[in-house]
């Protein structure tokens, strides 16, 4: 055989992408209730939120509804990307992804795959959002153009997240490992940032914390897409913060990926 | 002779763990090679490294003419992988897991279809083609995965362990399915725990214990190495197990084995049967049992680790 027919050409790669993304996405087809596993955190949250907490926080569920909306997407996206994680540690245990590398397929398929339709997923998470939002009372004050880079921000700072992601799918013994890490790391991250409270009621230290965690500069950048407010800084601070995540996480999981070879 | 399997010197360590201390072995074309072990012999291991998934610390294997490391796209275009260390999505239905590797192999969507459909066909699935793989019974998951080996038509396939934990039925249904593929000229490579697996599928048979190869040959030539028959009494009343075990031990010399009312032992000189059946008789044991035969690959595996092959619980 040549020497050209040694590694997949990147035509042949992305088609074995966009497979094993099908692969990820055809199972909602038989099961909807994936769907709704998908949603459901959303709207819970979304509707507790807004209808518990809003009145206490800012004096009406509307004015809540305006400032949280944002807070509650950056934090769905964070739970979110750790899809990526259960679905590779799943693949792994269940001899799937040993399958995938035997064959003669472009080794970043099989993750790439995955991701993208992981980052569909998002993208989806977040029309229910805006959608569900919108009928509850929420107003875009900014317009297209804002929603748009809303969610590219958002895809781009899940994508750059998904090296988190992945570097746990791979090192986690199981499942229920990678749900412990939600619990006890992404959600005190989630609710010590300004995503569904302003800082201000809190204590110095605490507030101090508050204003270095990336989750309050990414609720802080989607408040400004969306509802207007400063941008540029939010959304460079986060896009900062996702790529030294990932800077960190990414040669971890190629090293664990390598390991496990 | 042409060897699809060519493996020199490999070596594979886990930490502390050494899983594969020195492995030489080859697979002739077209034959079957059983890799006989009991668990975490280094079995799997050696699937591992030459089916491409793992990196021998030392050593080199060639399938079909390919490192597995230099050159492991190719030696990938060639094998099939089903087993222990292979899965099927239980998410996808099997039309669809199969569908999804005949287009990461290539084929176009209607040739996947056609491909998919052609083995479900095979390996008696059509009914359950369009259903969740989660739905399906042991067998049958076993079928699947077995179909997915063999999607990309492969010249060298890797059977690990492919009958643990099957009810006998659905085993034997497997086994005619590996006699099929040797017929069509495919290079396989079956581990297995079970003697009786490996004495029925394979031309040709290794024994792995503790990462090394200790022993090699045909199935009949390890039965003859060990040099014996075995004889294997079973009275037709329990209670004179005892007197049989006495009796067999005076003749032979050896203490016998007893298990489940069955009492053996390994015999050197045929000539010492009419003995046995003499001295039995004269005291009124009646055998409801009574078999002279070539010691299996388990008391093989016996006399040359000191072990035995089989879990206690797989026999």
């Amino acid at each position: 055989m040549s020497a050209a027919a040694r590694t997949v050409p990147p035509p042949a790669a992305l088609r074995q992408t966009l497979t094993l993304a099908w692969r990820n996405l055809v199972q909602i087809k038989h099961n909807p209730m994936e769907l709704v596993d998908l949603s459901v955190q959303p709207i819970m949250f979304l509707l507790l939120f807004t209808y518990v907490f809003g009145g206490a926080i800012s004096g009406s569920t509307g004015d809540y509804l305006q400032f949280a909306l944002p807070g509650l997407i950056a934090q769905n996206m964070l739970f979110a990307t750790l899809t990526t994680a259960v679905g590779l540690n799943v693949d792994i245990h269940k001899g799937v992804f040993d399958r995938l590398r035997s064959l003669p397929i472009a080794r970043s398929a099989p993750l790439a795959g995955r991701i993208v339709a992981d980052t569909l997923k998002q993208a989806w998470a977040f029309a229910l959002f805006l959608g569900l939002g919108l009928v509850l009372g929420f107003r875009i004050e900014t317009g297209a153009a804002g929603v748009l880079g809303a969610l590219a921000l958002l895809l781009v700072c899940a994508l750059t997240l998904s090296w988190t992601s992945v570097l746990i799918g791979l090192k986690a013994a199981d499942v229920e490992k990678v749900q412990l890490f939600a619990f006890s790391v992404m959600l005190p991250l989630t609710f010590t940032s300004n995503a569904f409270v302003p800082g201000e009621t809190m204590p110095g230290w605490l507030r101090r914390w508050v204003e270095i965690n990336p989750v309050s500069h990414l609720s802080d950048a989607l408040r400004g897409l969306l509802t207007g407010g400063p941008v540029a800084g939010p959304a460079v601070t986060s896009l900062l913060w996702a790529a030294g995540v990932a800077a960190l996480c990414a040669p971890l999981s190629v090293r664990a990926f390598r390991n496990r070879a | 002779m042409t060897y699809a399997i060519q493996a020199e010197g490999l070596v594979k360590r886990y930490g502390a763990t050494t899983a594969l201390d020195g492995v030489d072995l080859t697979a002739e074309t077209g034959r079957v090679l059983g890799v006989l072990g009991p668990n975490g012999a280094g079995k799997t291991t050696a699937v591992r490294v030459l089916a491409t998934l793992t990196r021998p610390d030392a050593g080199r294997a060639t399938v079909g003419g390919f490192d597995v490391v230099r050159q492991a796209h190719q030696a990938r275009s060639l094998i099939g992988l089903t087993g222990q260390s292979a899965g099927v999505d239980e998410a996808l239905t099997g039309t669809e897991n199969l569908i999804m590797i005949g287009r990461l192999l290539g084929l176009s969507r209607p040739a996947a279809r056609a491909r998919a459909a052609e083995l479900l066909a095979g390996f008696d699935l059509t009914e359950a083609a369009d259903r969740a793989a989660k739905t399906y019974s042991g067998g049958m998951r076993r079928r699947l995965d077995l179909a997915a080996g063999l999607v990309g038509r492969p010249r060298v396939l890797f059977l690990d362990e492919p009958t643990t934990g099957l009810d006998p039925r659905s085993r034997t249904g497997l086994w005619e399915v590996v006699r099929g593929l040797r017929r069509d000229g495919v290079t396989v490579l079956l581990t297995t725990q079970y003697l009786e697996e490996a004495d029925q599928l394979a031309d040709d048979l290794v024994l792995f214990d503790h990462g090394r190869i200790i022993a090699r040959g045909a199935p009949d030539e390890l039965k003859a190495a060990t040099g014996g028959q075995v004889l294997e009494v079973r009275p037709v009343d329990g209670d004179r197990l005892d007197l049989v075990v006495k009796v067999l031990r005076e003749v032979l010399g050896a203490v016998p084995e007893t298990a489940n009312g069955l009492v053996t032992a390994v015999l050197s000189d045929p000539a010492a049967v009419p003995a046995i059946v003499r001295r039995l008789d004269d005291l009124g044991v009646v055998a409801a049992e009574l078999t002279l035969r070539r010691s299996s690959l388990d008391e093989v595996f016996l006399a040359l680790t000191g072990h035995r092959a089989e879990p206690e619980a797989a026999a």
